[in-house]
């Protein structure tokens, strides 16, 4: 379970996160939206642990432990993941060692990679030169071989391809083991019962509620954090009113 | 026998002559009588120390001999073993080829002079050894000759004159280790090495430095390559030195010939590097590539780059980059000169320090800080060098795996 309570936090001397409570379950998926530059991105490179997103108030705790001030790896080892947005290139570093380094030598790199159709990117450096939609298949695949408990998704379905989408999609559900994916010799409701990973998946567009159901919507709006039982209803609410008129919606309603 | 006395003439005029780049060595401080050693056969090899065995793996050399098209193999002054075994090519120590081959005076001293330095002065008046490597014409080597000149006694100065000829149609692989014994403390490698390849012909030259921490290091080379060859020089040197200083210089003669170098260096506290390479592109067509990678973690590394354009229609790129990762110097020095209209030259130089947001991304996928900058450092490191057969390859990624060891 993630839990953050009255979380302030500031980048480059500005304060970009005023006050966020966040609770996500175990086994629970929620999403976020919020419209640009409204600090989505600084939410999930926090609770990941970059020390430039500096906490100045509130706490982040995971499966119980206080992981406020715990360095990235630490985080990365108990059990939380990214998929970025805008990953940095790494010359010389081939992907497949990058997925070998993500899955700690304990996956099957090429087939992994052919799950998602990213077989031939394999011996190019990580990141060199990718396109928008194959960044995404890569920071999935290597979030397919690390395979966290909570998944940080930043904008995963933007970029990608009509044909790609799908795959993106069932993919992502697949890793948070929802939407009629069922691990072998267990029933769908048994794996929906016993499910373990927790998602935070930013949208702008909802395309990937097509694959995945969220629990929960997120609305980030001037550094706080509203939420409502269904995003689909969010993406009316902002579609039609604006993030500003929704969030005082959603406030009052509360 | 081919009398070297004018030869010998010229170099008592050059033996204090100080070299145009590097800080001077006394050669007052080394002795150059020679060091007798037993010979070895294939059996020996193999039984050598198990710390010997492992110094030579690092720079590439083989003992058992397995995927290997020859062994050379010098300690100290004296030829210890000396063996080729695939047809077409041969490998024959420099004072044998001396003796009895008239053709080796059409090699001997025709690319570098013998007054260059003190160094190649030293190289002629007390000539030690070294290596002849020829492929004859057409031969095709499947797996790559290997050399090894290895420093045991203290104090000693190693001369070395090596010659390497691709003939015509031939292609030639070769991969040479210097290393010093643990127990030796200072040292002198002076190693004079002229490179013939010939029209058509295919040269890859992979030379790897394992020395101590007090040894100094002067090789000297030359290369010429004709018309349609080709020339691929990798150099690597990741352990200290005390000084490394060398400007190796190719001209490319004839049409569409190819030179590229390859340098990865780590300069180590303590150790200084002034290398770099001069490439003279004479005949349109020709094509030149200076590709440098240099990490200093408290060394001092001088990067040199030349290129030359001498006619149209060729094509020149020197890149070299750099990375501090505690403390030490690096300095890029690229040059290009054109002498004609039609050429097309660049060159791309950066020095830097390692990105946050590499380390922070790696350490998201669960890698320790350590980790995260050890696995950047040998992306950093590991260039893609076409045309290099895969053993050879297998064994640059090895040297870059191990230096890890002493770059964290
Ligand atoms: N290094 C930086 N220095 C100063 N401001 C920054 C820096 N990085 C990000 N910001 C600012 O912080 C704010 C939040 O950025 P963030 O990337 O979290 O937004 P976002 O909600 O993810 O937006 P988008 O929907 O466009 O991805 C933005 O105004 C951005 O310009
Ligand atoms: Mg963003």
């Amino acid at each position: 379970m993630l839990v953050i309570e009255d979380l302030q936090v500031e980048l480059a001397n500005k304060i970009i996160l005023k006050h966020i409570d966040l609770e996500i379950k175990q086994g629970e998926t929620h999403a976020l939206f919020g419209p640009n530059g409204s600090g989505k991105t600084s939410l999930l490179m926090a609770i990941m642990g970059y020390p430039q997103y500096k906490v100045l108030s509130g706490k982040i705790m995971f499966k119980g432990e206080d992981i406020t001030y715990m360095p990235i790896n630490e985080r990365a080892q108990l059990g939380i993941g990214m998929s970025y947005q805008r990953p940095p290139t790494i010359n010389g570093l081939k992907t497949r060692q990058m997925i070998h380094l993500c899955g700690k030598g304990k996956v099957d790199e090429e087939k992994l990679a052919g799950r998602i159709n990213f077989s031939n990117f394999l011996d190019r450096d990580i990141n060199a030169g990718f396109s928008g939609g194959e960044i995404k298949r890569s920071e999935l695949l290597q979030l397919m071989a690390q395979d966290p408990d909570l998944m940080l998704f930043d904008e995963p379905e933007s970029g990608v391809d009509m044909e790609n989408m799908a795959l993106v999609g069932k993919t992502i559900a697949a890793m948070l083991q929802r939407n009629g994916f069922h691990e072998e010799g267990k029933s769908i409701l048994q794996t929906k019962h016993e499910r373990k990973k927790m998602g935070l998946i930013i949208t702008h567009t909802g395309y990937i509620f097509d694959y995945v159901t969220a629990d929960k919507g997120q609305v980030l709006f001037d550094g706080m954090l509203s939420s409502v039982e269904n995003p689909r209803e969010i993406l009316r609410c902002i579609g039609q009113t604006g993030y500003e008129e929704c969030v005082r919606c959603m406030t009052e309603n509360d | 026998m081919y009398d070297r006395k004018r030869l010998k003439e010229k170099a008592e005029k050059a033996k204090d002559k100080h070299a145009s780049i590097g800080p001077d060595i006394d050669l007052k401080e080394y002795t150059v009588a020679p060091v007798p050693h037993a010979y070895m056969a294939d059996e020996d090899l193999c039984k050598m120390p198990e710390t010997e065995q492992h110094l030579l793996n690092m720079t590439g050399i083989d003992v058992t001999k397995k995927d290997r098209g020859g062994t050379f193999f010098q300690k100290d002054t004296q030829v210890i073993h000396c063996h080729a075994r695939q047809d077409g090519i041969e490998v024959i120590p420099m004072t044998q080829a001396l003796e009895k081959y008239d053709w080796i005076e059409e090699y001997y001293w025709k690319l570098a002079s013998v007054d260059s330095d003190k160094y190649t002065a030293a190289a002629e008046l007390d000539l030690h050894d070294g290596y002849v490597v020829r492929a004859l014409p057409g031969s095709k080597s499947v797996y790559p000759v290997q050399a090894c000149l290895y420093l045991e006694k203290d104090g000693l100065q190693q001369n070395v004159h090596n010659i390497i000829i691709a003939e015509e149609g031939s292609e030639l692989h070769m991969i040479t280790g210097c290393a010093s014994s643990p127990q030796m403390k200072t040292g002198l490698h002076v190693g004079v090495s002229e490179f013939f390849i010939k029209k058509n012909a295919k040269l890859s030259f992979t030379m790897i430095h394992n020395f101590g921490e007090e040894m100094v290091v002067r090789p000297r080379s030359v290369a010429r390559v004709e018309e349609g060859g080709l020339f691929l020089n990798n150099y690597i040197c990741m352990k200290p030195v005390k000084s490394l200083q060398t400007y190796p210089v190719t001209d490319l003669v004839g049409r569409d010939s190819v030179a590229r170098f390859y340098s990865i260096i780590v300069g180590s506290p303590g150790s200084n590097y002034d290398i770099g390479g001069k490439i003279v592109l004479k005949e349109s067509g020709s094509r030149a590539e200076i590709i440098a990678r240099s990490i200093s973690n408290g060394g001092n590394v001088i990067n040199r780059g030349h290129l030359i354009g001498d006619a149209p229609d060729i094509k020149a790129h020197l890149e070299c980059r750099g990375l501090l990762i505690n403390g030490g110097t690096l300095d890029a020095i690229p040059q290009l000169t054109a002498h004609v209209e039609g050429v097309e030259m660049s060159h791309e130089a950066a020095v830097g320090k390692i990105a946050q947001d590499e380390i922070q991304y790696l350490m998201s996928r669960g890698l320790s800080r350590d980790e995260a900058t050890s696995t950047i450092v040998r992306g950093f490191l590991s260039v893609d060098i076409p045309g290099l057969p895969p053993q050879l390859k297998a064994e640059i990624d090895r040297a870059i795996e191990e230096s890890d060891k002493d770059v964290m």
